[in-house]
């Protein structure tokens, strides 16, 4: 055996004593781990992790190994390893110690945060954009927003048919979907609930909670008008209903435009497959738009000419005016920016240099421009753009600010490449009213207290 | 035994297993999970994807072009209806079948009340929403959204509780009861006669109070 699994022209027999010497460990250790199993505590903790699996090879393997160090106080997604005294007088843990795939430090802690809706399946979780740096996303803290929980769903058997006004009505696998030429775009996706309790008075205290319905990914896949000209779209076509296949069916209509424009069938996101939460294994990604349609675990795009009316854009993702009308079809997100550092609930311990850093995003096109106030909205300064600013994306600000000890009322303003500049809130409530729940874009304050202290305001 | 050596014992061991590595399960059974990472037999690395030809290809056949790639493969019309459930303001894509407001108060009572309230007030510890009332409120302080006081179609309701309600198992209702419990919601709401046998007729002649409380998005150019 230890032959033909470490031959000697690429083992040392140093590494081969050692490896032969594992190989009967890892037997042992599976006897372990199957003894383990039968113990029930054991098997909360790992509820996929069955005989089968552990015998299927190295990743599970890993993820049992891994297992053994996770303690209920380790951040989620980390390992909770011995620290060590001095890191440069004994080696480090092993290559691959962690099964293959990676994990963050168990020194850092942000998670999504859920929004406590009634339901459990309807719910949302938000983005700890205070932490977050450059304008990427981490997958696992992309924001969720779900109406029938999170399928599982497993690729080969899922497939995405496109019919209705085609010449060709096609069915398509992901595997098929990934022979297409394909095209990859950093796009962030905005729920336009995002903010929604913010209408009336200041009332969530973080970034995350007033801010953190946005998220940005890299997003690869097919672009949508390759597919529907593979099935040939027929004249008159005007919309097109897509539908995902979680316990919502959720569906929303999409104008062909769009479709036609820069629409992307996504399987994958930040250079691996899309996460579960994020519509494993297909998802519609129509840049700019509200969240909502961006359908998850797409299975079936139907041809049409006419909106389909759908419970998602008729009962909810509508305006509500004081006039008692409603907007229909409000898709595009109008541009925005929001300070992350420093925001709401920090303390800064005391007066210095302070970078002030944010986020800024437009639907319809690029960040032109970005103004910083920190006298709340009397003077604005431009704040350098931290390259690549790109179109329906995340961009970067940042401006040096030295803090005098005195109050300050920080907000940020953003033109986008139409024109178009961020409201103040009393802008938008003087059109809007105060109950139309959707599409708060304007202006943020934070308020810095002479002690440090930062709180979400209205000014 | 420490981490360190079960971690070494794993990745090594994964060099010595690929026999049980590549015992894939039958194609038609459901899966758990990806099988693991089959390594290649002379170096260890793992072995990459190759693409996947599933269909016969049928679409097309001149690959590189901007059309006609020959990839995937005709959806049938037995496909394409298994899944095809919307059902829009015109009434294309209504099921065959009707129901009573009498059979939709009994299966309300027994298959929604629990979430949605006796009355349709709504359950605010199931988050299942108020469905009826709110009429003259949507240009007040205190706007209440329901289907009869906001939703601007019938099709609506019928789609939506066909594909997602009751929340606890959805798409589990027949096309009958759909009906049937459709006509209770709009009987309560005042929107169709209690005796009112709804079908894809009679769906034709409701309107909905709020049908034209909708105007087009006015951005850009307006707040
Ligand atoms: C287990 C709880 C539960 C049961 C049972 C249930 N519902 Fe629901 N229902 C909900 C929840 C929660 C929502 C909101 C879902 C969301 O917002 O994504 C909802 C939404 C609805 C809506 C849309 C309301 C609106 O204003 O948007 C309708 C209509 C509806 N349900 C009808 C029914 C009918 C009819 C039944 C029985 C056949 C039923 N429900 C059974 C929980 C339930």
């Amino acid at each position: 055996m230890s032959e033909e699994n470490f031959p000697s022209d690429r083992y040392g027999p140093a590494e081969r004593r050692m490896a032969e010497a594992l190989v009967d460990l890892e037997r042992r250790t599976l006897r372990a781990g199957e003894d383990a199993e039968a113990c029930e505590c054991r098997e909360g903790m790992f509820p996929s992790l069955s005989r089968r699996g552990l015998l299927a090879g190295g990743v599970a393997l890993g993820a049992a190994f891994a297992g053994n160090a996770v303690r209920a106080d380790a951040p989620p997604g980390s390992v909770d390893y011995p620290v060590q005294p001095d890191p440069t007088r004994e080696q480090g843990r092993m290559i691959l110690d962690d099964g293959g795939y990676g994990s963050r430090s168990q020194f850092e802690n942000e998670v999504r945060w859920r929004y406590p809706t009634d339901s459990l399946d309807s719910s949302w979780s938000m983005t700890p954009l205070a932490s977050g740096q450059g304008i990427i996303t981490p997958s696992g803290l992309h924001f969720e927003r779900h109406h029938g929980g999170i399928p599982t769903i497993d690729p080969e058997r899922h497939s995405l048919i496109v019919h209705g006004m085609v010449d060709r009505p096609l069915s398509l696998t992901v595997a098929d979907l990934k022979r297409m030429p394909s095209v990859s775009r950093l796009h962030f996706i905005e729920c336009s609930g995002n903010g929604l309790t913010e209408w009336v008075k200041p009332t969530l205290r973080t970034v995350q909670g007033t801010h953190g319905l946005t998220s940005t990914s890299e997003w690869t896949g097919v672009a949508l008008s390759t597919v529907l000209r593979e099935a040939g779209v027929q004249d008159g076509a005007a919309w097109i209903l897509a539908e995902g296949s979680d316990a919502a069916v959720m569906t929303r209509s999409c104008p062909i435009d769009k479709a036609m424009d820069d629409a992307i069938l996504a399987y994958a996101q930040n250079g691996e497959a899309l996460r579960p939460e994020q519509g494993y294994p297909l998802r519609l990604l129509l840049p700019g738009f509200e969240g909502n349609t961006h359908i998850k675990w797409l299975r079936r795009l139907d041809v049409s000419d006419k909106p389909f009316m759908t419970r998602e854009e008729t009962s909810k993702y509508t305006d509500l005016m004081p006039d008692g009308k409603a907007r229909i079809f409000t898709l595009d997100m109008d541009a925005k920016s929001v300070i992350t550092f420093p925001s709401g609930a920090m303390k800064l311990p005391k007066p210095g240099f302070y970078e002030v850093s944010g986020l800024a995003w437009s639907g319809r096109g690029k960040v032109a421009k970005v103004e910083v106030s920190v006298d709340g909205g009397k003077t604005w300064t431009e704040a350098p753009l931290q390259e690549p600013v790109i179109s329906k994306c995340h961009t970067r600000f940042r401006l040096p600010w030295v803090w005098d000890g005195t109050e300050a009322v920080l907000q940020s303003r953003c033109t986008d490449e139409t024109g178009y500049l961020q409201p103040a809130l009393k802008d938008l409530v003087a059109v809007r009213g105060t109950n139309s729940v959707y599409h708060l874009n304007a202006i943020q304050s934070w308020h810095v207290a002479p002690t440090g202290e930062v709180t979400n305001v209205h000014a | 035994m420490s981490m360190r050596e079960l971690a070494i014992a794993g990745a090594i061991a994964l060099a010595g297993l690929p026999a049980l590595a590549e015992d894939t399960p039958a194609t038609d059974a459901p899966r758990a999970f990806a099988a693991a990472v089959v390594p290649l037999p002379d170096t260890g690395e793992p072995t990459p994807p190759s693409p996947v030809i599933a269909g016969g290809g049928e679409v097309g056949a001149t690959p590189g072009l901007e059309r006609d790639f020959g990839i995937g493969r005709p959806a049938t019309e037995d496909e394409i209806a298994a899944i095809d459930i919307d059902v829009m303001p015109d009434g294309t894509g209504l099921m065959e079948g009707s129901g009573t407001y009498a059979a939709g108060e009994a299966l309300f009572a027994e298959r929604c009340a629990a979430c949605h309230g006796e009355a349709l007030e709504g359950v605010k510890a199931t988050g299942g929403p108020r469905l009826i009332g709110g009429r003259d409120t949507l240009a007040t302080e205190k706007p209440v959204k329901t289907v009869e006081s906001y939703w601007p179609y019938a099709s609506t309701l019928i789609d939506y509780v066909h594909r997602a309600m009751p929340m606890d198992a959805p798409g589990s209702l027949t096309a009958d009861e759909v009906y049937a419990v459709s006509a209770f919601i709009l009987g309560q709401a005042g929107i169709l006669g209690k005796d009112v046998t709804l079908d894809a007729e009679s769906f034709g002649k409701i309107v909905m109070p709020n049908a034209e409380g909708f105007v087009s998005d006015p951005r850009p150019g307006a707040y």
